[in-house]
């Protein structure tokens, strides 16, 4: 299960929104135990993809050192990766499944018409396929 | 010994390790080295032709190997070897 606090999933919805009709990307930090990651930080990056981003994404390999860094620096897990999916479902591509790395959580949200319209989480499995995870919203009191 | 940092999808695959030091002269011997210590990691790095994979960028310092000679790419005793997972993806 992946759980996300109030504040970097409000962050995410907004970098997808203020980015639509492109695609945003960025990285998930946090804590793990044995049965669930909690999100509790998130990182905005740059969308590296030269010409038309409204399909595609990527991060710079200077953006994925410097988050590394940063999750050391910090004591928290690089745990994943988020994107947005532009006029379409939360659902992961082809495109998406080859390039994807084992154990980071791949979070996608869809923004129809420039609202945000729904959320998913997606891990590789052992056959490099991959499944749906579980997501709990946190609000924090 | 020249120090090999593993990015943190891959360290399960190097016993949780996110910092190796290895002995070697070349790119082409810590890929050789990794290989045979932690099997598990080399099909994460290398491809079916033995080479290592289009989404995985393996940077010297600042500098990417494919920038310089590939797995020829000379490593020294103070070399800090990076490896990168490529994070690229999209919708259709």
């Amino acid at each position: 299960m992946l759980v996300i606090e109030q504040k970097p999933l409000d962050e995410m919805i907004n970098d997808a929104v203020r980015t639509f009709p492109d695609e945003c990307c960025g990285f998930l930090f946090g804590k793990e135990d044995s049965d669930s990651r909690t999100v509790i930080k998130i990182q905005v990056v740059d969308n590296a993809k030269e010409g038309d981003k409204r399909r595609r994404f990527m991060i710079s390999a200077k953006d994925y050192l410097k988050a590394e860094q940063f999750a050391d620096e910090n004591n928290l897990q690089l745990m994943g990766v988020y994107h947005s999916h532009p006029n379409h479902p939360a659902i992961p591509s082809e495109h998406d499944r080859v390039a994807a790395q084992p154990y980071f959580s791949y979070i996608i949200l869809s923004v129809m018409n420039n609202e945000f319209d729904h959320i998913r989480s997606w891990q590789l499995n052992q056959q490099q396929q991959f499944e749906e995870e579980k997501v709990l919203i946190q609000q924090l009191n | 010994m020249a120090t090999v940092i593993i990015p943190t999808p891959l360290r399960k695959f190097a016993n949780n390790t996110a910092k190796l030091t290895i002995n070697a002269a070349s790119i082409q011997d810590i890929v050789n080295d990794l290989s045979f210590n932690y099997p598990d990691l080399k099909r994460h790095l290398l491809d079916e032709q033995g080479k290592i994979r289009s989404f995985v960028n393996v940077f010297v310092g600042d500098d990417d190997i494919r920038d310089l000679q590939n797995e020829n790419t000379a490593v020294k005793e103070d070399s800090v070897i990076s490896i990168v997972p490529a994070i690229a993806g999209g919708n259709l």
